[in-house]
């Protein structure tokens, strides 16, 4: 062992451990939210960017205080709401019902894969003037084109997720003699979880999408009708207003489904 | 009851994983298998379960298994399989469900199989809170509530350090001096071979037949550590392994 001289002096080990490990950060969110906002705001006001570009956030914000007041923004927000609500339902339970039924029957997987395969790319908006045609220009249209958007994403993340249920746990089950339904329902499903959640985020956000799009096709109320009146009007304060809206349908959905994952996956590491 | 392999064969596509078995498990006795990797203990196991089908021959079973017994056939496996979204207690539960017993019932025999593998105190806990030896007695625990005829144990302690797997080799000592129950013991462990059973099988590299069968007399309860008749017992059966483990390992580069 070399002698601790003056042309030796002890080191400390460099750390070199960091990182790749992410944190949860709730401020980092909202403060570039809230940084961006501040930097459109003096850019307007500046004159820096014209009226013409962007509107001023502090116009959009007192457009939405004007249209809560005037008892508008729920005459547009509730049709909204339902048609998300029922058609995403309707989707999302379809999707994971034959999603786990791919996972669970081969026959079923071999048939029907494909067939998802070759419908998920279809925009189903150029599919509107179809859904008009089957089901009436009327709400059944909207729960349609939203249920067959969101049925997609919702199939595919669920097989998956039954394809990385841990097989050894299907195997503890069989071997305790547990019936099939018991596996489906106490195994199965429970370890599916997780993934059907994340899909879930995915075919939410699309389901919003699908709703704006087929509000814009037709439809008195609604946030897409608001919006499309807006664009058609060239009134950029209410257009952002409507997209302000939007954004803030979907984190709260994010957050919803959050909520969710942290009741019913609490067991995870 | 008993069990009787019969000539069983088994095969993977064109690989022959096991041949000619015929194999004795007498009722009240712990039979140990041992054998190099890749010879097919786990398949064994598996076949004998039920939980595949041997290629030839037949695993019967000689008398009824006891009335009370809700699964006769029951696995303890390495990996603990252990259900995370369930607390220790769910876990019992979860084998118990399908039965049609009552709950009273149901809460007698977890209080019970809690009490014999000492896990009372973390009955609500959740399997990413223990330890891995606690994980395993909660996997044993779990068999025992099914009251099983045979336990089928694949490797059950490999998962542990060996601190942890002396302490649960004494529990499982305790448990059968306490109750004896039949156990088909898979190891790749001598001593805990010596330690634990009654017959000790050698099975040879693939395809793995049976080499020899070693008896030991020596009530499990005065197996101590250091015992120096379970020595040369230990010493006997590495003298067989030895070629076949080195074999195996060839094998295995070559492949
Ligand atoms: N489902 C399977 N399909 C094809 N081959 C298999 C299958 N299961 C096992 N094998 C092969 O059969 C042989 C025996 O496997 P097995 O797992 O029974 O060995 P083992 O004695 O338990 O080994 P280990 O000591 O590593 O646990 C191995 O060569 C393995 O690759
Ligand atoms: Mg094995």
């Amino acid at each position: 062992m070399p002698e601790i001289s003056q042309e030796n002096p002890p080191k400390t080990v460099l750390f070199r451990g960091g990182g790749f490990a992410p944190r949860p950060n709730r401020w980092a969110g909202a403060a570039l939210f809230i940084a961006l906002i501040a930097l459109l705001e003096m850019g307007t006001r500046s004159g820096f960017i014209t009226p013409l570009t962007l509107p001023r956030p502090s116009d959009v914000l007192s457009t939405f205080i004007d249209l809560w007041n005037s008892g508008l923004l729920w005459k547009h927000l509730v049709p909204s709401f339902s048609r998300l609500l029922i058609g995403a339902t309707i989707g999302a339970s379809f999707g994971i019902g034959i999603g786990i039924l791919i996972g669970l029957f081969s026959l079923l997987r071999a048939g029907l894969v494909p067939l998802v395969a070759a419908i998920f790319p279809i925009p189903k908006i150029a599919l509107l003037p179809l859904f008009v045609i089957w089901f009436g220009i009327d709400e059944t249209s909207k729960y349609a084109l939203i249920a067959f958007g969101t049925f997609t994403p919702t199939v595919v993340a669920t097989y998956g997720a039954v394809d990385n249920v841990d097989r050894s746990l299907i195997r503890m089950g069989q071997s305790f003699s547990l019936s099939w339904f018991s596996i489906v329902r106490k195994i199965v499903l429970p370890g599916a979880m997780p993934g059907i959640l994340s899909g879930l985020r995915i075919s939410l956000a699309i389901a919003i999408i699908l709703l704006v799009a087929a509000e814009m096709l037709g439809a008195e109320y609604g946030i897409g009708a608001y919006i499309l009146e807006a664009g058609s009007l060239y009134n950029l304060e209410r257009l952002f207003t409507g997209v302000a809206i939007l954004s803030l349908l979907g984190l709260g959905m994010s957050a919803a489904i959050g909520l969710l994952e942290k009741w019913l996956l609490g067991w995870r590491t | 009851m008993n069990l009787q392999l019969k000539k069983i064969g088994h095969r993977y596509g064109a690989t022959d994983v096991l041949q000619d078995i015929d194999l004795d498990i007498p009722a009240g006795k712990i039979v140990c298998i041992v054998g190099p990797s890749g010879c097919g203990k786990s398949t064994l196991l598996r076949l004998i379960g039920g939980l595949e089908r041997p290629s030839t021959g037949q695993v019967v079973q000689i008398g009824d298994p006891p009335g009370d017994s809700l699964n006769p056939l029951t696995y303890v496996f390495q990996d603990f399989a252990l259900l995370p979204w369930r607390s220790v207690e769910g876990n019992i539960r979860l084998v118990l469900e399908d039965h049609g017993i009552t709950n009273r019932e149901t809460e007698v025999i977890i209080s019970d199989v809690l009490t014999r593998t000492k896990l009372t105190d973390f009955r609500q806990a959740l399997p990413k809170q223990l330890s891995g030896g606690m994980k395993q007695r909660v996997a044993i625990a779990r068999a025992l509530a099914v009251k099983p005829a045979v336990m089928l144990m694949d490797e059950p302690l490999s998962a542990l350090d060996s601190q942890t797997r002396e302490l649960l080799m004494d529990d499982l000592v305790n448990l059968w001096t306490r109750e004896a129950f039949t156990a088909v013991y898979v190891t790749h462990n001598l001593n805990e071979a010596v330690r634990l059973g009654h017959a000790v099988v050698v099975l040879s590299r693939r395809p793995g037949c049976i080499r020899e069968v070693v008896d030991i007399d020596i009530p499990l309860a005065e197996r101590t550590l250091g015992h120096p008749d379970l020595e040369r017992q230990q010493q006997h059966l590495w003298n067989l392994m030895r070629d076949e483990a080195m074999a195996a390992d060839q094998e295995l580069v070559n492949a």
